[in-house]
């Protein structure tokens, strides 16, 4: 029989190594893939990882998706860090993008500079408003955030479906659910001309560096670690419970809110029933990618950007089906958590 | 892959004059590209699975001259504009973007490549390089809802509806006045699932609908599921956007049929020998956009005759779907004797009309 025996002292090394082999396994797996395929396996490594940014248009792209998966993975995983278990990344994206709206919307003949920074304050209120009912709910009455992050997320979508069928849909429409396309006042500046790459890109990198320095720098990132690693420590070290998990919360749904802040004052331009492809959802997947370290969580982000993109160009030019790509992504995770098993797992055969 | 498109692509990466050159003399006899953004994917058996046998149809009629390319199951929102913008820089000639959330990405899109052509299904934006298209699908609503309002029994059928847009309530209204006409005693009961495809939702949505006395289930969203609900617990339906029998031999009474094929295959050669122009066409039963299979042995003869009826009368114009007198739910008169409504009043339509239960989300 095959027993799972955990290892006294796992290897930090190969902790950080874990993504990197998953990486490289799953590119071999990808080989067999394409193989069984009878699809030529250059071609295929050319459109999935090469021709999506082998042009100035295409890394603007990658930039354009990567964007909301790193900002919300860096601000998940310093709530994972502390074991505050935010699920409902998406439906905060959502509030953000709501509240951002409603602001464009409300200012729609008004070409002033605070338009949109009072969209940004708005995304981000919008966001933590969303998380901190999760927040009030654990601290109160301890009840499980996953579960109401995760359901407050259904509610999200529909109060956005209800908004853009009602109150703020474009009244020439044709009564069409969605809003008026934004006026330019409300939109976010392109950093690249010719591209849809826009300022949320720089913000990004910044909330990297701020994750970072919080983590590492600060006494709140201390507390955060501490809280995580051994709660009881924490609680005899003075740290408080309660405030922490509002911290936690507070920081996944502000940056959630402004990913969708952006999403709809950036490449979309106005409100829609559906303004992210599950984001919020991906970028759990990328904060474990990322092994919750803010600058693991920037690569992460954007090799799952580039499966997104590579996915579509593989569409095109080799007529593979969008099957292929999940099939990729569910590689590199069960690839990712069994070395991880491994790192901390001995096999013992008895 | 062939090697005009890999020399194209080397050219990309490596800016290589000589491969440039190569590349370019090489696509002088490159095949007219036409390319197919789909909301769902292509194995839906409902609305992308027809447009994606319009593409073969395209594929099949013209050969070697033409080269087709789908992108399947696009988001609606951010990613469609990349998708569709991918497709205009990677050579395509002529684009059909095929639902309704690609609209505004397809427009920014075209703005920039005013060479190529595209065909936008179901919006109501145009350009110089824009076409729109859709098909009036009402008109297959009002059969089928004669057909409902005849063989049911529990005077209760139920509808799941994909979003509450004007193309959807367009349909429940058609479907309930025809099966009101028949029957007025018969009541719709409509679900919402929020989403073009989603077999889970569409079969949950189906038995709440059989469990509160619906005995025929008809649906607006792409998957079979809700048909194998209703073949499951014995009840009665029908297929959407194609065939669907093969998943509900017993329960699918007949099917509306999307009819692409023409469409795409005029449109395409008119794109090839320069003859394309802007346009917005709304084709139904009478150009053949919008059909029917046989009806099934379990339709009665006396059923399929007033179906058929109805069908004929769409065709020869002599019946329309939305002619007055029209009821709304508080049982007032919004149409008189005698009147029809308009295509903008049809295309803008968010009400329900008497027998429908329930409140229009909005």
């Amino acid at each position: 029989m095959i027993t799972l025996q955990r290892r006294a002292d796992p290897s930090r090394l190969m902790g950080y190594l874990a993504p990197l082999l998953a990486l490289g396994i799953t590119l071999l797996a990808g080989l067999l893939l394409f193989a069984i395929l009878g699809v030529p396996i250059g071609a295929a490594f050319y459109a999935f990882f090469i021709e999506p940014v082998s042009s100035l248009y295409g890394w603007a792209e990658l930039g354009v998706k990567a964007a909301p998966l790193i900002i919300i993975g860096v601000a998940l995983s310093i709530g994972f860090r502390a074991q505050v278990w935010n699920i409902g990344a998406e439906g905060q994206l959502i509030l953000g993008g709501i509240a951002g709206a409603a602001v464009a919307l409300l200012f729609h003949e008004n070409d002033g500079w605070y338009v949109l920074p009072l969209m940004i304050l708005a995304g981000v209120a919008g966001g933590m408003a969303w998380a901190a009912i999760p927040a009030l709910l654990k601290t109160r009455f301890n009840v499980n955030e996953i579960l109401t992050s995760l359901m407050l997320t259904y509610v999200a979508t529909l109060l956005l479906s209800w908004l853009v069928s009602g109150p703020m849909r474009d009244p020439d429409g044709f009564n069409f659910p969605e809003s008026r396309m934004f006026h330019d006042a409300a939109l976010l500046p392109r950093i690249l001309e010719g591209t849809r790459l826009h300022a949320g890109a720089m913000v990004a990198l910044g909330v990297v560096l701020a994750g970072w320095v919080l983590l590492t720098r600060t006494l709140l990132g201390f507390a955060l670690r501490v809280n995580g690693a051994a709660p009881r420590a924490g609680a005899h070290a003075g740290f408080s419970q309660k405030k922490l998990i509002w911290t936690a919360l507070m920081i996944g749904g502000g940056c959630a809110g402004l990913a969708g802040l952006f999403e709809v004052a950036g490449p979309i331009g106005q409100l829609l029933p559906s303004i992210s492809p599950g984001y919020g959802f991906t970028a759990i997947i990328v904060a474990f990618l990322g092994r919750l370290h803010p600058i693991g969580v920037l690569f992460a982000g954007l090799v799952m950007a580039l499966s997104y993109l590579g996915g579509e160009t593989a569409q095109i030019t080799l007529s593979l089906p969008l099957a292929v790509t999940g099939v990729f992504q569910g590689l590199l995770l069960f690839f990712l958590l069994a070395t991880d098993v491994l790192i901390n797992y001995r096999v013992v055969l008895k | 892959m062939s090697i005009s498109v890999y020399l194209k692509r080397a050219g990309l990466v490596f800016g290589a004059a000589v491969l440039s050159a190569a590349a370019m003399s090489a696509q002088a006899a490159d095949p007219f590209k036409v390319g197919f953004v789909y909301v769902g994917p292509v194995g839906d058996h409902g609305w992308t699975y027809r447009h994606d046998v319009g593409r073969k149809a395209v594929q099949d009629e013209f050969g070697a001259d033409v080269e087709t390319t789908f992108v399947e199951s696009v988001p609606e929102g951010a990613d469609a504009e990349r998708v569709i913008r991918k497709l205009a820089s990677s050579g395509h000639d002529l684009i059909y973007t095929t639902s309704f959330g690609f609209m505004n990405p397809t427009l920014k899109v075209a703005r920039d490549f005013p060479n190529v052509k595209f065909e936008h299904a179901t919006g109501y934006k145009r350009a110089d390089n824009v076409s729109t298209y859709g098909a009036r699908f009402y008109e297959g609503r009002a059969v089928i809802g004669t057909i409902a309002g005849m063989m049911t029994k529990t005077n209760t059928v139920g509808y799941i509806g994909s979003f509450p847009i004007p193309e959807v309530v367009r349909g429940i209204n058609a479907f309930t006045i025809a099966m009101r006409k028949v029957n007025p005693d018969a009541e719709v009961k409509v679900v919402w699932v929020n989403s073009w495809y989603d077999p889970g939702k569409e079969a949950d949505a189906a038995k709440a609908l059989i469990d509160q006395g619906a005995d025929i289930i008809t649906q607006h969203t792409d998957s079979p599921a809700p048909l194998q609900v209703a073949e499951e617990r014995g009840v009665l339906g029908f297929g959407q956007a194609s065939d669907m029998s093969a998943f509900a031999p017993k329960s699918q009474l007949t099917s509306i049929i999307d009819n692409w094929d023409q469409y795409y295959v005029d449109r395409t050669r008119a794109a090839m020998d320069g003859t394309w122009e802007s346009m917005d066409t709304w084709g139904g039963l009478a150009s053949g956009m919008v059909a029917f299979p046989e009806y099934s042995a379990d339709v009665p003869d006396d059923v399929k005759a007033a179906a058929e009826v109805v069908r004929e009368g769409i065709i020869d114009g002599s019946f329309h779907p939305f002619q007055g007198p029209i009821l709304n739910q508080a049982g007032e008169e919004i149409l008189p004797e005698g009147g029809i409504y308009d295509d903008k009043t049809l295309l803008g339509m968010n009400f329900y009309v008497q027998g429908v239960q329930g409140e229009l989300p909005q």
